[in-house]
């Protein structure tokens, strides 16, 4: 074991000319970001395709299921080798073309934003369907029977009570979308995991810069979980399965059932 | 899709299927029988009694699945050939093959996701079935392998295999360590003949087809095999 350690290695400079410490905090920054744009495009699209499959319309229906089945059966490192190899190629040619010109880092960040957003939403769609399917049936035949529209059932009644039953398993989506951000690393994009190998090739520091990312999404981890664990305790809706003990809800209980009357 | 080259996929079957799906079928099933027995070691660590025990398990266990699997990959390439130079005394790294090192790799990641399983399996047993196998005299053992753990596999055979079907999608991962998977061989013929849209998209298609079907037949399993209660 002559393994030769060098923790300063951080504080040296890299070939790029900034100290490795910042190639890394970079690289968390780019996870960070890309995370986010594509949570926000999954929520979007996966409530969208939630929604579809509990609507009355067979062909919705349809849609949704092919949607999930697609994303979900389909390895993402595929996917995203898709989105960034397959997708230019098949559209039309001037937007195909327009597309493959976008300089770097952008060329890479889209089709990586693009992927881990739609797969995700095929996730977070399982989420709010199994949100919608554990309300009482009676919730929605009231909202109709009040003279709501179908739309505004969703908008007012089944989205907003499904919304926060599901938030506990929303929060390990997010969790997984995270580390799924690392899988763009393949096609070029330098987030956390590309930003530690990149270092590694250069400085032949293996362990550190490994031990220095693998630190980085442990505290990342910590940051989301204690963040969403608040807006879980302050939403839960007492009585429902994403709801803490009995003891507990009961004592933010009447404000939570306040807040689900309109 | 007009110039769709179908010649090419003709072409490389052979080394698609054989090198490549044999590579990642080979996987799937040694880390997953390997992640399962130790999964299984571990859940009953995170349950036991003492508390070193369940302290250890519970920190391996959320320490992985805190992780991204590429960078557990990247971790084990290069930490294996050290460990494997500690254990056996030799002074410099130990070369390990790729295979040997991503079965390792995924063996010990896919551990921790079957623990969680596994435990919440041996948690779903109800308290009476300990109570009764021990009235009847069995000792712990028997307890745990005869009444405890059969029962948790049955109620977890769902869970478990679409987890397999999940390990089986992530295998296509050692493409980061440049091994010869089944995607990893579709990689190879694309770049060697100039042809990425036929051959990802024709890759593409054999997942979905392999793990769609998959999770269909658990779908029909569970059907089957539902404990009525």
């Amino acid at each position: 074991m002559n393994y030769y350690w060098n923790w300063s290695i951080f504080f040296e400079p890299s070939p790029y000319g900034n100290l490795y410490i910042f190639t890394l905090l970079n690289g968390l920054v780019w996870t960070i970001f890309t995370a986010l744009l594509a949570w926000t495009l999954a929520l979007v699209v996966g409530t969208l395709i939630g929604v579809a499959r509990t609507t009355s319309s067979r062909w919705l229906r349809i849609l949704g299921t092919i949607y999930v089945e697609f994303f979900r059966n389909i390895p993402l490192l595929v996917q995203m080798f898709l989105w960034y190899f397959v997708v230019p190629e098949v559209l039309p040619k001037t937007l195909g073309d327009a597309m493959k010109q976008i300089a770097p880092p952008w060329g890479i960040f889209i089709p990586a934003f693009l992927c881990l957003g739609f797969y995700t939403a095929s996730r977070v769609a399982e989420q709010v369907r199994a949100g919608i399917e554990s309300l009482p049936v009676g919730q929605r035949m009231a909202g109709t029977a009040l003279g709501m529209k179908p739309t505004q059932v969703y908008r007012y009644v089944l989205l907003p009570a499904s919304f926060r039953i599901v938030l506990p398993p929303l929060t390990s989506e997010l969790l997984n979308l995270i580390k799924n951000t690392s899988v763009a690393f393949t096609i070029g994009l330098m987030e956390l995991v590309g930003a530690a190998r990149s270092m590694q090739e250069f400085s032949f520091q293996v362990f550190e810069s490994f031990a220095a990312a693998t630190s980085l999404y442990l505290v990342l981890n910590l940051v989301v979980v204690m963040a969403t664990s608040w807006l879980e305790r302050s939403v839960a809706v007492p009585g429902f399965m994403g709801s803490s003990t009995t003891s507990k809800s009961k004592k933010t209980g009447n404000s939570t059932v306040n807040e689900v009357a309109p | 899709m007009n110039g769709f080259d179908f010649d090419v996929i003709d072409r490389s079957l052979g080394y698609l299927f054989q090198d490549g799906m044999m590579f990642t079928l080979k996987l799937t099933l040694l880390s997953a029988t390997g992640g399962l027995i130790l999964g299984t070691l571990l859940a009953l660590c995170r349950l036991s009694k003492i508390p070193l025990l369940s302290t250890v398990a519970g920190t391996y266990v959320n320490l992985l699945r805190a992780l991204p699997l590429i960078l557990v990959i990247f971790w084990f390439y290069f930490l294996v050939p050290y460990i494997g130079a500690w254990l056996t005394g030799a002074s410099r790294p130990v070369s390990v093959g790729g295979f040997t090192s991503a079965l390792i790799t995924f063996t010990l990641f896919e551990a921790a996701y079957y623990c969680e399983i596994m435990r919440s399996g041996i948690l779903s047993v109800p308290q009476s079935q300990t109570a009764a196998a021990k009235a009847l005299g069995l000792n712990r053992v028997q307890v745990l392998c005869s009444v405890v753990l059969p029962q948790a596999f049955r109620n977890m055979a769902p869970v478990l295999l679409t987890q397999t079907i999940v390990l089986f999608q992530d295998t296509s991962l050692v493409y980061v360590l440049s091994l010869t998977d089944f995607l990893g061989a579709a990689v190879k013929v694309a770049q060697r003949d100039g042809r990425l849209l036929e051959m990802y998209v024709f890759a593409a298609v054999v997942y979905f087809v392999i793990c769609y079907c998959a999770s269909q037949l658990v779908r029909y399993l569970q059907r089957r095999t539902a404990v009525s209660r």
